[in-house]
């Protein structure tokens, strides 16, 4: 497990499975996406809009992953001077952004249907649209400051405070009254969505897990190599 | 205790310390952070005839009155209490009776609110539409669902 926290090793592994994650995330798209256009059920209420469901849902899922993920490499990098955790911080935050804004996006067009509404700044929406700031202050933080000492340890300081709004996004569907409706598929017991929906719903994720993970790849191996070559 | 432990010590402390701080200002806000009212949370309230504020809750079966063809008359529902509504404008496609609906609007007087935006909702649950169809040929097709 070393390829988790070495860069030498992390290159290493990375060239391993690059080709492997880059091919399945070709072909789980493609299934994902005749799944979701053709062979999954219209809904019972929503009708053909369901299936923005398909994308909107594995974003969102994403967006906070990703963070999850900064997060607790910032914690690495800051507690264990583990200097990779920084660079994974600097690497996949724009990954991060754009999820979210996928997401955004997506729910907009969603909800003018189904909703009658573009936006509306109930706690869900609001909380995602942090996110998305907070995504946005990382990128430009990474992107201004002289000394990448100073920098790293403060975007790792702020990647922590901002991961107090994981928590907030993840429940605040059921900590308030929201227009945004309840998590369908969090519950233990059985998911309130049927398995015909679930599929598609489960291949897209893993779709954009492999998407997502072949652009990290590429954006950890290039920030590894210029700092390897002091170009930051 | 190493020091690799005593940062991880520090950061995580402060990490809950932010978030319990950040939870407390929210937990006390949540009537202001929350986006709608239930109707049962209008009865223990003060109504104040003319305030913009926005009411959630069913719509209440059988209480859908089209008065003409941009103008209606509902009553939105918590099971509870319940609040006649009316309307002049476009509703939402997912708008129809026993399904969720946000209002935002305002009282007229004591009884009637008046709304100028109706936002539908809709529950987390996704069903296909031919199975609807099973369930109402069986028998089985619970109403609540509409």
């Amino acid at each position: 497990m070393k390829f988790l926290v070495n860069p030498g090793n992390f290159n290493k592994f990375a060239d391993y499975v690059f080709l492997p994650v880059l091919i399945s995330s070709i072909i789980l798209f493609s299934i994902g996406l005749i799944f979701a256009f053709y062979l999954s059920p219209d809904d019972y209420q929503q009708g053909s809009t369901v299936r923005i469901m398909y994308v909107h849902v594995p974003s969102a899922w994403l967006a906070l992953l990703t963070y999850a993920i900064m997060t607790l490499y910032s914690i690495a990098g800051l507690a264990f001077r583990i200097p990779f955790g920084f660079i994974i911080n600097t690497a996949v935050a724009p990954i991060g952004a754009v999820f979210t804004l996928i997401c955004i996006i997506s729910g907009s067009l969603w909800g003018k249907p189904m909703w009658g509404t573009w936006w509306v700044w109930d706690a869900r929406l609001t909380s995602v649209a942090i996110l998305f700031i907070i995504y946005l202050i990382i990128i430009f933080m990474n992107l201004s400051f002289e000394n990448r000492i100073v920098r790293e340890k403060v975007v790792a300081i702020f990647v922590l405070v901002g991961s107090i709004n994981l928590p907030i996004v993840k429940f605040s569907v059921d900590w308030w009254n929201t227009l945004h409706q309840p998590a369908t598929i969090s519950k233990l017991s059985k998911p309130s969505i049927d398995p015909s929906m679930m599929i598609p719903l489960i291949i897209m994720t893993f779709a954009f897990i492999m998407v997502g993970l072949v652009i990290a790849i590429l954006r950890i191996k290039t920030e590894i190599i210029s700092r390897k070559s002091n170009l930051i | 205790m190493s020091l690799r432990l005593q940062r991880l010590l520090f950061i995580l402390l402060t990490l809950a310390i932010i978030l319990s701080a950040v939870l407390l200002i929210l937990y006390n806000t949540r009537e202001n952070v929350s986006y709608f009212y239930t109707p049962s949370e209008i009865d223990k309230l003060d109504i104040v005839i003319n305030e913009t504020i926005r009411i959630g809750g069913f719509v209440e079966n059988d209480s859908f009155n089209k008065i003409s063809s941009s103008s209606f008359k509902f009553k939105i529902t918590d099971e509870k209490a319940s609040i006649l509504v009316t309307f002049n404008g476009i509703l939402p496609d997912l708008f129809r009776e026993g399904q969720g609906a946000v209002i935002e609007g305002a009282f007229v007087n004591n009884d009637i609110f008046n709304a100028t935006n109706v936002f539908a909702k809709h529950d987390e649950n996704y069903m296909p539409a031919s199975i609807k169809e099973d369930l109402k040929d069986t028998g089985y097709w619970n109403k609540k669902y509409k």
